[in-house]
């Protein structure tokens, strides 16, 4: 069953703050859907809990069929979400390789006693690990840089680096927090080419949280806009632009009057 | 041939130490003595690296262990193995060696128990919870040592004596390079990329599906169980065990050796295992300036060379690929 991820009454009230309320949304296999929302609007909150970091107060969120929420983080990964973060959060001793190879392990067949008696078995999966992570790290033309410190990369990698290491998992939903953050406009141009350019290639699901509008309006299939922890409008780009909650909600209201 | 280049490696040490070990009578007593003292340590500093600095948890209590495998191990001998001798085919050196093995083997596994029954609770806590777990633990172990009675197993705060001395320069370094290879081989597989992904951001880890739960505990296990054979070594070696031995500054000692060798840098270590245990032989003399002169070399190491003595690198180079 191929439902992609269902977000069903999903509310998480922290003491008396209701953050996010009867939130309903999902995204199909293979749909780009854009999260959007003024400033505490309850974005990353949502983010959180679709991976596992909160546990919903109430409401039910579901990936193929099978609820997410009581896992733990990564348990949702092993069902085949993949996440990204906002502030960038690489293995920083570790070098790029082995940065994508710390999140292959999970698909591993052979554990600690096989690296002890160092097999044939073990030496081919060990090989192949190899030859899966630089075949990712040179379609996103890091294979160069592959023996180097992960920290020694300039920003736009490392969030490029971030974006394969999640990809190295395998997933069939991804969900980027906040990618262009802190990016000029070419490097988020070329942001949103590369986020196109996985979705087509990996056939992913990816749930883009972004305050960017451009990169949103431009590469979104469907947005959804949180105010206050409710979704106040869903729609295509287009719809979005003209909704008229929306613009009060980023405009005040004033401004639907014109 | 390549594939295998580390098992021979570690063949040649093992063979290596059973050939200076049968020349051992040739050598001054004196300086044997130290050699041994500085595989004991060797073994004890990359088990505790393992978890300190491959892993980034934070052990205060290596010596608990340790004082659980030289008493499990001193007392399986001490109580059983007069017992085994004729199962293994009479009193000879083969059956000493077995029985010898086989309570090296016990004295690490009640270690490596007590390290998964510490470890399991304390492990899945986040932050520094660990080192004031085994802290305390340590002190357990070395008072209810203390307060066992005299004439039981345990020896009460006398401790055991007269344990034989069957402990030579091929089994300790023959268990130092297993210890190394262990080490070496679990951190530089694929699966062993998980230790060092726990340590650097355990919440990313996570998210990348690495269950760090279990990395934790896995690494501290296996400390343990080295830790614990390293005290069978240590009681085999004196002949004479007590709760004292093995008290909180011993402890220090082995995170001082990890701490100056490089967290997480198995070479770095063993240098910095032999320099400081023939240092502490130089320093005989000045007996209570000892923890005087660590503390030093130590504040001075942080300012100087944080990183320690070799920066973190896989003793086990793996092939670059163009």
């Amino acid at each position: 069953m191929s439902t992609g991820l269902e977000l069903k009454d999903v509310s998480i009230s922290f003491g008396g703050l209701k953050a996010v309320t009867d939130l309903n949304f999902s995204i199909f296999p293979g749909e780009l859907l854009g999260l959007i929302g003024p400033n505490g609007a309850g974005k990353t909150t949502v983010f959180n809990l679709i991976t596992g970091v909160y546990t919903p107060t109430s409401g039910r969120i579901s990936f193929n069929g099978d609820s997410v929420s009581s896992r733990k983080p990564e348990g949702i990964t092993r069902m085949g979400i993949a996440r990204t973060f906002q502030n960038i959060r690489l293995f920083s001793s570790l070098s790029v390789l082995d940065n994508v190879r710390a999140a292959m392990v999970m698909h591993l067949k052979h554990g600690i006693l096989h690296s002890l008696t160092r097999g044939p078995a073990f030496l081919k999966e060990e090989g192949s690990v190899e030859d899966e992570a630089m075949a990712l790290l040179d379609i996103f033309g890091l294979k160069d840089a592959c023996h180097a410190n992960a920290k020694s990369l300039n920003y736009g990698d490392q969030r490029r680096l971030e974006i394969v290491r999640a990809l190295a998992t395998r997933p069939k939903l991804l969900l980027l927090d906040e990618p262009a953050a802190g990016m000029n406009p070419s490097e988020k141009d070329d942001l949103m080419k590369l986020i196109r350019f996985i979705k087509e290639r990996y056939n992913l699901a990816v749930l883009l949280v972004e305050h960017d509008m451009k990169v949103v309006m431009g590469i979104c299939e469907r947005i959804a806009v949180l105010e206050y922890g409710r979704k106040i409008a869903e729609g295509t780009p287009k719809e979005i632009q003209s909704h008229p909650k929306v613009i009060e909600a980023y405009l005040g209201a004033a401004a639907v009057v014109d | 041939m390549k594939r295998y280049t580390t098992q021979i490696v570690l063949l040649v040490v093992v063979l290596l130490s059973l050939g200076i070990s049968v020349l051992s009578g040739k050598f001054d007593a004196y300086y044997m003595d130290i050699a041994l003292n500085v595989g004991i340590n060797i073994i004890l500093a990359v088990s505790l690296n393992l978890v300190n600095g491959h892993t980034g948890q934070f052990s205060l209590g290596h010596a608990a262990f340790m004082a659980v495998g030289a008493y499990g191990a001193s007392i399986f001998t001490l109580e059983m193995s007069a017992r085994l001798m004729p199962l293994l085919g009479g009193p000879g050196s083969f059956a000493t060696g077995v029985a010898f093995l086989l309570a090296l083997l016990v004295g690490g596994l009640c270690a490596a128990v007590c390290g998964w029954l510490v470890g399991m609770p304390s492990l899945r806590l986040r932050g520094d919870y660990l080192a004031i777990v085994t802290l305390g633990f340590n002190e357990i172990v070395r008072v209810i040592l203390q307060n066992t009675s005299g004439d039981g197993v345990f020896g009460g705060p006398l401790g055991l004596k007269g344990i034989p001395p069957l402990t030579t320069f091929f089994w300790v370094f023959a268990i130092a390079a297993i210890c190394v290879y262990v080490v070496g081989s679990m951190v530089s597989s694929t699966y062993g990329r998980g230790f060092p992904a726990v340590r650097d951001d355990e919440i990313a880890a996570g998210s990348m599906g690495i269950n760090t739960v279990r990395y934790k505990v896995t690494a501290f296990v296996v400390g343990s169980f080295f830790a614990g054979l390293s005290g069978g070594l240590y009681a085999h070696l004196r002949t004479t065990i007590s709760p004292e031995g093995f008290n909180f500054l011993k402890s220090f000692d082995v995170v001082v050796i990890v701490i100056l060798g490089g967290m997480g840098s198995t070479a770095g270590v063993i240098i910095a295992a032999i320099v400081l245990t023939v240092l502490n032989e130089f320093l005989r003399d000045f007996e209570q300036y000892r923890m005087l002169v660590f503390s030093i070399l130590l504040i001075v190491m942080m300012i100087v060379r944080p990183q320690g003595l070799l920066p973190s690198f896989p003793i086990l180079n793996r092939k670059k690929s163009a």
